[in-house]
């Protein structure tokens, strides 16, 4: 019976691994405003020619990061064309983009709720050189995935082998922050209101905490009298 | 008395509703962690009809603008992101809140006489309330919501007979589309709401014409005092009202605490696969339901035939309505019944498991014990004509035992 049932959780958990190779490795930054404003300037100047976040309107980046106008104008926007009060849309139209790519690049607003964080990292780490694809690219967790390398020049060249055969203008452990960044940024613009909702929270879970213990006392004192 | 109550009392019987349901509505004094439960369904009912409203004065029911209508919500509206999330917590929780309820009513045979229509009453809520989470989901047109309305729209289409004009009649078309979410939405947000306040009312005029069962499962009742009411009742107002305002508290510290800091819950409350927009042309890797319908696709994928496991499904959901007539044990609590409460025990687990299989990719792995549970949850009903008039019972108690 046990041997049964451990079976069916092995055929189970082996189903659900087949969708994952290789393993998946979580960002090994903080999410914090720091961290997200970091990921947002490289984001802008590696990512956006592409992918649009467009849900993101530039402006909510000076009242959630902090950012300045100015800042945001200078170090964000840079598809030309771009306001401050409409979302981060590159000016490559999709139409382009299709034929360039095959596979117009997809809207990142919301990719780390649909694949977590953790995917998007290790996506992004798992690019190798690959001769026989029209880019020169291939990607280890999304196989024959369309996008090039883009940030081959920061992390260096690895091949198929995961050996790193030309090094980029960062250490690797140095561009590990930089993705981490870029994905950080990604879980943020996933879910903007996680920033509000974790300064609240406390403040809501502490009025409820309190109802409850003041329901509780006046519980206590009517039923005194009831055996 | 004020003067305005005494100028109400003439023209509408406000005081005598207050003294009859509520400072002389006598309950049994030993309730306990079960009975918060269906105070806190008036409650969940209560936020999801007011968030609903919320939602729905930014929504748009088509399928070009739904899906951005919801993101427009949770981006640019503000407060947007916490009256959505407060209404996905509350269907989920809704769903939690009245598999408890249930599970009380089993557990302490509160469905027996008396209190049958109170029963039938509250298993018509349950499946009224099955549909509006169904409508609910599709709204946003993910594409879970997308495929979730294909699914379930084409198992009704199997049904024999009248499935295939039942099916065009929901999806008002061909496929799932613009005039399926405008009949959604009139469903979700009219129908079902309108149906679930009226069952809700006369749920509670059944309740208070038959009063409450408790733990024990005595009749409070048949022990009277000098003045005529229950020896071992208490007002309903101010001690229950005080005591579920404590659960209440509590309940609202787990929303809160899910609403701040893990609204999707793992993907159990907002389905992750509803975060990209609906696509005909791209199925998700799995098609798995809602968790709290997944014990019905697990016994549904159980059958390899359709128009059959239609025909279960149908079965499984009318078993509940017919408890009162299938056990025939005069005791009502399953405290007194040792084997009746295995029973049950066993059955919340069949539950359990069916709807982790329910969740799961369809892997052949999963059919042999899908089909058991499938066996064991019938079985339930179907043993309890014959368990309950042969099973052993403790003695029950003339009286509340202790509060
Ligand atoms: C030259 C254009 C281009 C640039 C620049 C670019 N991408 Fe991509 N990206 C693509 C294309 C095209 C795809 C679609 C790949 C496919 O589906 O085969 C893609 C796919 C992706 C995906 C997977 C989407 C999915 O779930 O299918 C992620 C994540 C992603 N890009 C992130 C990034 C990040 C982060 C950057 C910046 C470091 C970036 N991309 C820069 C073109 C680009
Ligand atoms: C919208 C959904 C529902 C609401 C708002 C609701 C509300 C209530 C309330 C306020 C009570 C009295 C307090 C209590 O006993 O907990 C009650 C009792 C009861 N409900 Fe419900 N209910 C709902 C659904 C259901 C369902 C789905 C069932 C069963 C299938 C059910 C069966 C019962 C029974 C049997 C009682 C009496 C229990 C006893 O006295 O032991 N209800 N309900």
């Amino acid at each position: 019976m046990i041997a049964r049932l451990a079976a069916l959780l092995l055929a189970v958990i082996a189903v659900h691994a087949a969708a994952q190779t290789p393993p998946l490795v979580a960002p090994p930054v903080a999410f914090n405003r720091a961290t997200i404003r970091r990921g947002a300037q490289w984001f802008a100047q590696y990512c956006l020619s592409c992918h649009s976040v467009k849900w993101i309107r530039y402006d909510r980046l000076t009242r959630d990061l902090g950012f300045s106008k100015d800042a945001v104008r200078q170090q964000l926007m840079f598809p030309s064309g771009a306001h401050l009060a409409r979302g981060m849309v590159p000016t490559l139209s999709a139409k382009d983009a299709t034929a360039w790519f095959g596979v117009a690049p997809p809207d990142l607003t919301l990719e780390a709720r649909l694949r977590g964080g953790a995917w998007i990292y290790t996506y992004l780490r798992s690019f190798y050189f690959d001769p026989t694809r029209p880019s020169g690219w291939n990607n280890r967790l999304f196989p024959n995935a369309a996008m090039p390398n883009v940030l081959a020049p920061i992390s260096g060249v690895e091949n198929a082998k995961g050996r790193l055969i030309q090094r980029g203008r960062l250490t690797p452990k140095q561009a590990d922050q930089v993705i981490g960044a870029i994905t950080v940024w990604l879980e943020y613009t996933s879910d903007p209101s996680k920033l509000e909702r974790e300064r609240l929270g406390p403040y809501a879970l502490g009025f409820v905490v309190l109802f409850a213990v003041v329901a509780y006392l006046m519980k206590r004192a009517y039923w005194r009298d009831v055996s | 008395m004020g003067r305005l109550t005494a100028w109400v009392d003439r023209r509408f019987p406000f005081s005598v509703l207050v003294r009859t349901s509520m400072t002389e509505y006598y309950a049994p004094k030993n309730f306990n962690f079960w009975y918060f439960f269906g105070s806190l369904a008036l409650l969940v009912f209560a936020t999801q009809i007011i968030s609903g409203i919320l939602l729905l004065a930014h929504y748009q029911p088509s399928a070009k603008a739904a899906f951005n209508s919801v993101q427009s919500i949770m981006y640019d509206v503000k407060w947007g992101w916490l009256v959505r999330y407060i209404h996905t917590t509350g269907a989920s929780l809704f769903f939690v809140v009245i598999y408890l309820h249930m599970l009380r009513g089993y557990l302490y045979g509160s469905f027996k006489r008396p209190r049958e229509l109170l029963w039938l009453i509250g298993v018509a809520l349950y499946v009224c309330l099955m549909g509006e989470a169904y409508f609910g989901y599709v709204l946003p047109f993910g594409n879970m919501s997308y495929w979730g309305g294909q699914v379930i729209t084409s198992i009704i289409a199997a049904i024999p007979y009248v499935g295939g004009w039942l099916a065009s009649v929901l999806r008002g078309s061909f496929g799932v589309g613009t005039p399926t979410l405008t009949r959604f939405v009139a469903f979700h947000a009219v129908l079902l709401p309108a149906l679930l306040a009226v069952l809700i009312l006369t749920h509670l005029l059944a309740l208070h014409e038959v009063g409450s069962n408790n733990p024990d499962g005595v009749e409070i009742r048949e022990h009277l005092d000098a003045r005529g009411q229950p020896v071992d009742g208490i007002p309903f107002h101010p001690y229950y009202t005080v005591k579920d305002m404590f659960g209440v508290g509590v309940f609202l510290v787990v929303f809160c605490a899910i609403v701040f800091y893990a609204p999707t819950f793992h993907g159990l409350f907002i389905e992750t696969y509803n975060f990209s927009p609906a696509n005909p042309l791209k199925t998700p890797p799995e098609i798995t339901p809602a968790w709290y319908l997944a014990p019905y696709y697990a016994m549904l994928r159980a059958v390899p035939n359709k128009a059959v496991g239609i025909g279960i499904l149908f079965a499984a959901i009318i078993a509940p309505f017919l408890l009162p007539w299938l056990d025939h044990n005069p005791v009502k609590s399953s405290r007194y019944r040792p084997v009746y409460r295995w029973m049950v025990i066993v059955f919340v687990l069949t539950l359990v498991a069916l709807g982790w299989i329910g969740m799961q990719p369809a892997i052949p792995a999963l059919l042999p014990p899908a089909r058991i549970l499938l066996a064991l949850y019938f079985l339930f009903f179907l043993s309890l004509p014959i368990v309950s008039r042969l099973e052993p019972t403790r003695p029950v108690p003339e009286r509340i035992s202790a509060s």
